[in-house]
């Protein structure tokens, strides 16, 4: 008989489901009436002005936050319902890539990417220190290793707080505004990651911005292996790109839900402002 | 007809009821796994030997104060040989824990606060518990018991020290013999003396880590809330360990004597 992780397992099985979630902080409603549901492998990206509930929503995923209504099931289990301690498992498999990257400032580039192995688990210090070098081979930092976080620069930081996300191979990445304040050249170094760990890693993104650039970056363009091992980010074909669905906040519901092309072509006057 | 207070009396009334709650947490978190051993080691050597200095002098120039300025009221009496009963009733009893207690809330509350508090504005604290790591196991257990067990140990040194300036002041300043000095030290401690003294710095050590974690943790509004953070630990810290010593030494005294 079928179980819910095998059914979890197949290709497009729902992972994050939001069902009419609901959340107001005193009197200011920031998710109003919030319906969406991410499949496995998949990218949603979330759009919004500042305030709209973006970075919220991320933190309602991963339990940081509770909605105050609403249903919010993240890999099978109803993380509204369940208690800090029960969290921590779904936990295991959820990566969360804040906003100023939030690494440890008091441990290197090491103790940050194998955190979770370092102090959750009963890992060789060996095998956990391969763990870290695969990790930070990955997004091209290897020689950071003994740094602080203080002695990188701020695209450094993000990457390096991917390679912690990413260290204990959770399914589903989530990046609250990875890119910004970043410039271009280093913000596609960092959308290159995301794009090559949904694509190499089959890892299930929420990617959370407000710059339309990246987050069209993202959408549009998709990692391949070359025949050599050499692994290339090149334009997505329309398959692809169908599995990268854009959500527009405002006033804390979803006012458009779409692809890449959709959200082009979209004639509604407040997504044309945004994407002016 | 006494609206005006009720929001403040909800304040005041979720104020403590968050910090009972980050008080259960935190014991329960002392004796349930997982136990973060390092982290324990390190708040120990940290909140200890990193207080050590400051304890030291504090001791050392508060004894030497005390036999000096009881050394000119006694000699109203003729009673200078008794400087060391003085001395040594009022650190064991009273100035070592409560001064040692002052101090600790100034240097570890203050660092604590402000550590805990830099984490939550950077979003550290989210990170943590992102990563399946419990805040308050990891930051606020151990530093829990490096306040218990280390602030009993301090104010051990402090007393000695107080009563070793004590005898500085005795012996080159009033001409008290280091002999008469060091029997009245001993004559005048009872063992219920003794027992005040020890059991009232782990009250103000639990207290000092455990309001510092408090405001730390519910630290809110970028750097300048980390300031204000600060402040409000060393200030409520600083309250929290006089009026402890008031209520301890009431039940002590019932209880003890």
């Amino acid at each position: 008989m079928e179980t819910a992780r095998d059914i979890l397992n197949e290709p497009g099985a729902p992972v994050v489901l939001f069902d009419r979630v609901q959340l107001a902080f005193d009197e200011k409603v920031v998710l109003r009436d919030l319906s969406f549901t991410l499949l496995k492998g998949h990218t949603k990206i979330i759009l919004g002005a500042s305030g709209s509930g973006k970075s919220t929503i991320l933190k309602i995923i991963t339990g940081l936050l509770r909605s105050d209504a609403g249903v919010v099931w993240v890999n099978g289990q109803r993380v509204d319902q369940l208690t800090e301690a029960q969290l921590m498992d779904v936990r295991d498999d959820l990566g969360l890539i804040f906003q100023e990257g939030a690494l440890f400032d008091s441990l290197t580039v090491r103790e940050n990417v194998g955190y979770k192995y370092y102090e959750e688990t009963d890992m060789p210090l060996e095998q956990v220190d391969a763990r870290v070098k695969e990790v930070l081979g990955f997004i091209g930092l290897v020689e950071h290793l003994d740094k602080m976080p203080s002695e990188l620069s701020g695209g450094q930081r993000r990457r390096v707080a991917i390679a912690r996300a990413m260290a204990f191979k959770p399914r589903i990445l989530l990046y609250d505004e990875a890119t910004t304040g970043l410039d271009p050249i280093t913000a596609i170094t960092v959308n290159d990651e995301v794009i090559k760990l949904r694509d190499l890693e089959g890892v299930s993104s929420i990617v959370v911005t407000h710059q339309l650039r990246d987050a069209f970056y993202v959408a549009t363009h998709m990692a391949v292996r070359d025949a050599s091992g050499q692994v290339r980010v090149v334009p997505a074909t329309p398959e692809k790109c169908e599995e990268a669905e854009f959500i527009m906040l405002k006033d804390g519901l979803i006012c458009f839900e779409g692809t890449a092309e959709e959200l082009r072509h979209a004639t509604d006057p407040y997504l044309q402002t945004f994407l002016s | 007809m006494f609206s005006f207070l009720t929001s403040p009396v909800k304040q005041i009334a979720f104020e403590v009821q968050a910090y009972v709650r980050l008080v259960i947490a935190s014991m329960r978190g002392a004796v349930t796994p997982p136990i973060y051993r390092h982290d324990i080691v390190e708040q120990f050597d940290t909140l200890g030997f990193g207080s050590l200095t400051v304890v030291l002098l504090t001791g050392l120039f508060t004894g030497a104060a005390l036999a000096s300025q009881t050394g000119i009221t006694l000699d109203q009496f003729g009673a200078r040989p008794l400087v060391g009963r003085l001395v040594s009733a009022s650190m064991v009893i009273e100035l070592g824990p409560v001064l040692t207690a002052l101090m600790l809330t100034g240097r570890i509350g203050s660092g604590i606060a402000a550590e805990l508090g830099s984490m939550v504005v950077t979003d550290q604290i989210n990170a943590l518990r992102a990563l399946g790591t419990d805040p308050i196991r990891k930051l606020v257990v151990p530093r829990m018991l490096a306040g218990l067990f280390m602030a009993p140990a301090l104010t051990i040194i402090s007393d000695l020290m107080g009563i070793f300036g004590g005898w500085v002041v005795a012996r080159f300043q009033l001409q008290v013999s280091s002999a008469l000095y060091w029997s009245s030290v001993t004559d005048v401690l009872y063992v219920q003396d003794l027992y005040q003294g020890l059991i009232k710095p782990f009250v103000f050590g639990f207290l000092i880590v455990t309001v510092a974690c408090y405001v730390g943790l519910r630290t809110s509004g970028g750097t300048q809330g980390v300031g204000k953070a600060t402040t409000i630990a060393v200030v409520a810290g600083s309250v929290a360990v006089i009026a402890a010593d008031f209520f301890v030494t009431q039940f002590l005294v019932w209880a003890i004597y």
